[in-house]
């Protein structure tokens, strides 16, 4: 029977009920007494210089406060990068100034040059058009490989060139050199990952207040992270004490990445309100976020995997082109690296793999993390190159996956990582069971009698969640640590607050969490809520991303759960006349081993806190605990995929008739929450091979800058999912077991849609290696034309 | 958006005399004006809204003709056009339920966007546009890109098409507006079939004479085999290049003579 209560239990979300009846406290529905706005003036280019800013005309007009240039910021920190790359050559990556407002150029559209601060939102905007400058446009680089070229223009006058960084990663050379050397074939794929703007439903806001009675300024922002917001922006930008600094993310309607960073405009207001000494909001429109919300992807690889005689895959060599944009955003560094290189053996045992990457500045917007973060370029270039070969092998490509598959854990790949635990063969048979293989041919069959190309892609994907050791990504260039936080607060009737350092925005931690811990004390969840999302409360976590939150916050609860229970414990048995070694605590219930004595959950609690009958010399009063969780490794959840597709032959269009998806997340709380992760995963990895796409004229002109062109996927895109997590391999060094299943279905989703319309292209007797993402009708009926 | 004054008023002669005052502008169902005046493109001093004027959101049908007042909304037409099923069909098919409830047929023809739906309708109808001084034939209104023969201040206050004996609009969406990428609307009348296109040209929509002439004959697919449009003069951007649309103009022309038998 399936479970009602703890974990398994597939619980419907409890902030659902807010979110959905309008009851939602996003940042813009915080107004604060006198607050003030704030509107921004962009660059129009890609990359100009500043000549003058003349504001005196705007200052005059009605209701404007104060408006502020690129000089008001001398000074000032600018907005740093968290990562610390370092070369192939040794060399730390180079590390561009990134002012709060331009100073002296302007580097892409939508880089902010100059801010209104006004009593009303639109006189903000009036005055903000009202101001007179002279920016003299230069050329612009927005193509990676140009800007590479000698005698590029250059992103950064104070930089050699446009690259960042030129990183080598994986194997010894002469062991890949040899692999391919002795090859009996080698495929070879050149593709693009496309560039994404990650579109969260609610755009960015910023409200910066500061209280003068006791020198404190108080963030509201929408983060996924307010802890790294606040050491970010109060040690690097302001030079703000932490005790000094609040930083409020409340709910956030969605960040996929993008609400990681820590961003100019949180530093604006903040810094605003403490020279007028008035609060200041500023709201993004949709066509700020679209050039000011970091971007996601844009990556240009060549890829070659070398096979012997048996069709094993002997080396693997990549080369890639990473686009940083004009400035490096708070974690850009690390995504084409660490978090990418890190996962190209994928699922097979590849034992000589060299990484190359080079990370390139261009004059577009910044581009960092967005849901997956390196791991789906990893996982396209790989499961892209695989289908290829086995095309070209002239092999069933599910059958070459399955005699390279890592089949005995842990396993140390040759690209630094080690899984701990894993079963692809058992979620690659539970896929072909639940997409009736068997039945496929004949599907195809039926489609060709009504004009269509069918065609069936499969892929698999493997994942590193809950980055970790912080000693380890210390020394591979974090200027952070990556463990997280909770405080279990124990009330005096037995209810418990959790503050933790994890962050939801969409994830439903305020469900999954308290049935943790429901499970550990056997109490209902209704006594349980969870805090989150505010410097003032919460204890210092690094937030939410890279589907950490369970594997690594939710650790920390379940070991200050631990604490609680013992503390517990002890006053339970002191309350029962017992040795603390004879207590059992079940359903709520402390109960002397072997006897009918027992006490309640409430009765214990309340001794907690009015201590009358209480062992004061032995123990504290109180039932608080607090603990930090460092985890040892990341988890790797795994998974197979396959998706079902029907080509139109006369005009290119692709439907996806069908989607299924066997994951393996280790042990799940609640399994509801996790297929509603997974579904809109895979709708945003369909979103990413169908539909979106961030484009850019040679100019630098954003040319995909609303709705209007840059297409989401809908509803209708995206067919019924076909769910599975069944295969369950438990992570082995977490206290939970648990994997994380945030990202999986965007980064295990694209590969099996692209593998699928050239399975349709191919058996429908074209010849089609490759089309680039995103399939647009134009683009296949293109590839068919030859 | 910059401020500006709001008339509401409920007849055709006060809107025109609202009309009349400096930098007004009519304000239909707002779905391609709100935008634009949002984004700041657009800046008039008055907005005079057409919405609460009973008289021109009318649909009727009379001797094989079906008249549809300016400002109903393609919610409305899609509800109430059954008399002429291929229009009603186009109209429950633009955009979302929110702006089918508010876009009305008057905007979207003063609007003329190179891909909207309506103008293929209004021309392979060979429909007349009514305004509240005269009445023009669809051939002579269309004059390119978001351009048309209205004068400022004029109101387009009904629509008249002649029921065709049989009819389809096939639209291929672009992929991120689900506006026409390319959309044909074929019409058949006793004295011969028009062909209208849009999404496609440069020139704003059109029609396809050669598939006209030997549709006139036939009216089946196969009597456009061979025929095609050349890629000059057809639109690219990011979705499409021309010779992609020109393609597409054949496939969509035919799948509509398909859907209209
Ligand atoms: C998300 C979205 C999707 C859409 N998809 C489609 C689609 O698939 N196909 C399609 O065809 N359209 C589509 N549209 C456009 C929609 O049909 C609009 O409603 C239409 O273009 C304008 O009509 P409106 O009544 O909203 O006009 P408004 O936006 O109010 O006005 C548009 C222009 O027409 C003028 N005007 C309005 N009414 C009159 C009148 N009676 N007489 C004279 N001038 C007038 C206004 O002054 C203004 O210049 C879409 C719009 C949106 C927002």
């Amino acid at each position: 029977m399936p479970k009602d209560h703890g974990i398994g239990a597939a619980q419907k979300r409890r902030e659902d009920v807010r979110f959905l009846t309008g009851a939602g406290q996003y940042t813009d529905d915080i107004s604060v007494y006198g607050q003030t706005y704030c509107a921004f003036l962009r660059s129009d280019v890609a990359h100009g210089t500043i000549k003058s800013i003349d504001t005196s005309d705007a200052e005059a007009m009605p209701g404007v406060l104060r408006i502020f240039t690129g000089k008001d910021f001398e000074g000032i920190g600018g907005l740093p990068c968290g990562w610390q790359v370092t070369d192939k050559h040794g060399e730390p990556m180079k590390e561009p100034g990134h002012p709060v407002l331009a100073q002296g150029k302007v580097r892409h559209v939508g880089d902010p040059f100059a801010a209104v601060i006004a009593e009303t939102l639109e006189e903000a905007r009036d005055a903000a058009e009202a101001i007179v400058y002279d920016i003299e446009e230069l050329p612009a680089v927005v193509n990676m490989k140009a800007a590479l070229e000698e005698g590029a223009v250059k992103v950064h006058d104070d930089l050699s060139d446009n690259l960042c960084y030129d990183w080598q990663f994986g194997s010894d050379q002469a062991d890949v050199d040899k692999a391919f050397a002795e090859a009996a074939h080698v495929t070879t794929l050149e593709l693009v990952n496309n560039r994404l703007v990650a579109n969260p439903m609610e755009p960015r806001v910023a409200l910066g207040e500061y209280n003068r009675a006791n020198d404190e300024s108080t963030l509201y922002t929408t983060s996924q992270n307010p802890h790294v917001i606040r050491l970010l922006m109060g040690a690097f930008v302001l030079g703000i004490p932490e005790h000094k600094l609040r930083v409020v993310a409340p709910d956030v309607g969605g960040g996929f990445g993008t609400k990681i960073f820590h961003y100019a405009e949180e530093a604006f207001v903040t810094f605003a309100s403490r020279q007028l000494n008035r609060p200041v909001k500023w709201t993004s429109t949709r066509s700020e976020a679209f050039m000011s919300d970091a971007h996601g992807r844009d990556h240009v690889t060549k890829i070659e995997l070398a096979l012997d005689a048996e069709n094993n895959f002997t080396g693997l060599r990549t080369d890639t082109l990473a686009n940083m944009g004009a400035y490096l955003s708070t974690f850009s560094s690390s995504i084409p690296t660490w978090l990418h290189g890190t996962l190209m053996a994928g699922n097979y045992k590849t034992p000589a793999i060299q990484v190359n990457v080079k990370a390139v500045f261009t004059n577009t917007v910044p581009v960092d993390a967005y849901r997956g973060a390196g791991r789906p370029e990893a996982t396209f270039q790989l499961e892209r190159l695989v289908d290829k070969a086995a095309r070209e092998l002239g092999v069933d490509p599910i059958a070459l996956r399955r005699q390279n598959f890592i089949d005995s854990f842990p396993y140390a790949t040759p690209v630094a990582v080690e899984y701990d635990t894993g079963d692809y063969v058992a979620t690659m048979d539970k896929l072909e069971e639940m997409i009736d293989r068997q039945g496929f041919e004949a599907r195809r069959e039926e489609s060709r009698k009504r004009g269509k190309l069918r065609g069936l892609g499969v892929n698999c994907y493997i994942e590193a969640c809950g980055i970790a050791p912080s000693n380890l990504v210390g020394q591979l260039g974090a200027r952070a640590g990556l463990y997280d936080a909770a405080t279990v607060r124990v009330n005096a009737t037995g209810s418990i607050s959790v503050m933790v350092g994890a962050h939801s925005h969409g994830q439903g931690h305020e469900t999954a969490f308290p049935q943790v811990v429901a499970e550990m004390l056997g109490i209902d969840e209704s006594m349980i809520d969870i805090v989150h999302g505010d410097t003032s409360k919460i204890p210092f976590g690094m937030g939410t991303y890279g589907s950490r939150s369970l594997a690594v916050c939710g650790s920390a609860m379940v070991r200050a759960t631990e604490k609680i229970i013992n503390k517990a414990k002890k006053i339970a048995s002191h309350l029962l006349e017992a040795a603390e070694a004879d207590i059992e605590l079940k359903d709520g219930q402390f109960t002397v081993a072997g006897t009918d004595k027992s006490v309640a959950w409430g009765d214990v609690t309340l001794a907690a806190y009015v201590p009358h009958n209480y062992p004061l010399e032995e123990i504290e009063p109180g039932l608080e605990e607090t603990a930090f969780y460092d985890p040892s490794n990341f988890t790797y959840p795994s998974g197979a995929y396959a998706c079902e597709v029907e080509v139109d032959p006369e005009t290119g269009r692709v439907e996806i008739l069908s989607f299924a998806a066997a994951d393996d997340f280790g042990n799940v709380v609640n399994p509801m929450i996790v297929e509603g992760q997974v579904h809109g995963g895979i709708a945003q990895g369909i979103g990413q091979a169908m539909l979106e796409n961030c484009v850019y004229d040679e100019n630098g002109q954003l040319l995909s800058a609303s709705y209007m062109d840059y297409a989401m996927p809908r509803a209708e895109d995206v067919p019924f999912f076909q769910v599975d997590h069944s295969c369950a391999t438990p992570c082995t060094h977490n206290p939970l077991g648990v994997k994380g299943c945030g990202e999986a279905g965007a980064i295990g989703s694209p590969p099996a849609v692209v593998n699928a319309v050239l399975d349709a292209l191919n058996a429908g007797g074209m010849t089609v290696d490759h089309i680039d993402m995103p399939l647009s009708p134009h683009r296949v009926w293109k590839a068919m034309q030859g | 958006m910059y401020s500006f004054e709001i008339e509401s008023p409920v007849s055709v002669a006060d809107a025109v005399a609202a009309l009349g005052k400096e930098e007004a502008q009519a304000l239909g169902g707002g779905q391609t004006l709100i935008p634009s005046l949002k984004a700041r493109l657009a800046a008039p001093a008055v907005l005079v809204s057409l919405s609460k004027i009973d008289e021109i959101k009318g649909i009727s049908a009379a001797d094989g003709v079906l008249s549809i007042g300016g400002g109903a909304t393609h919610a409305s037409v899609a509800a109430e056009a059954g008399a002429y099923p291929a229009l009603a069909a186009l109209a429950a098919n633009i955009g979302d339920p929110a702006v089918r409830n508010r876009g009305t047929i008057g905007g979207s023809l003063a609007n003329n966007d190179p891909a909207a739906c309506y103008p293929a309708a209004a021309l392979a109808s060979g429909a007349t546009i009514v305004t509240n001084t005269r009445e023009i034939a669809a051939d002579d209104y269309f004059e390119g890109m978001f351009t048309t023969a209205l004068e400022d201040g004029e109101i387009v206050t009904e629509v008249r098409f002649p029921i065709p004996e049989k009819a389809a609009y096939v639209k291929f969406e672009q992929p991120a507006s689900r506006f026409a990428l390319v959309g044909v609307f074929v019409a058949k009348y006793p004295d011969g079939v028009r062909v209208a296109v849009t999404g496609a040209s440069e020139e704003g929509v059109f029609r396809w004479e050669e598939a006209e002439a030997a549709l006139s004959g036939n009216f089946s697919a196969s009597a456009l085999d061979g025929l095609s449009l050349p890629a000059e003069g057809m639109m690219g951007d990011l979705h499409a290049a021309p010779d992609y649309r020109a393609h597409l103009v054949g496939v969509m022309t035919r799948r509509a003579v398909t859907a209209a038998q």
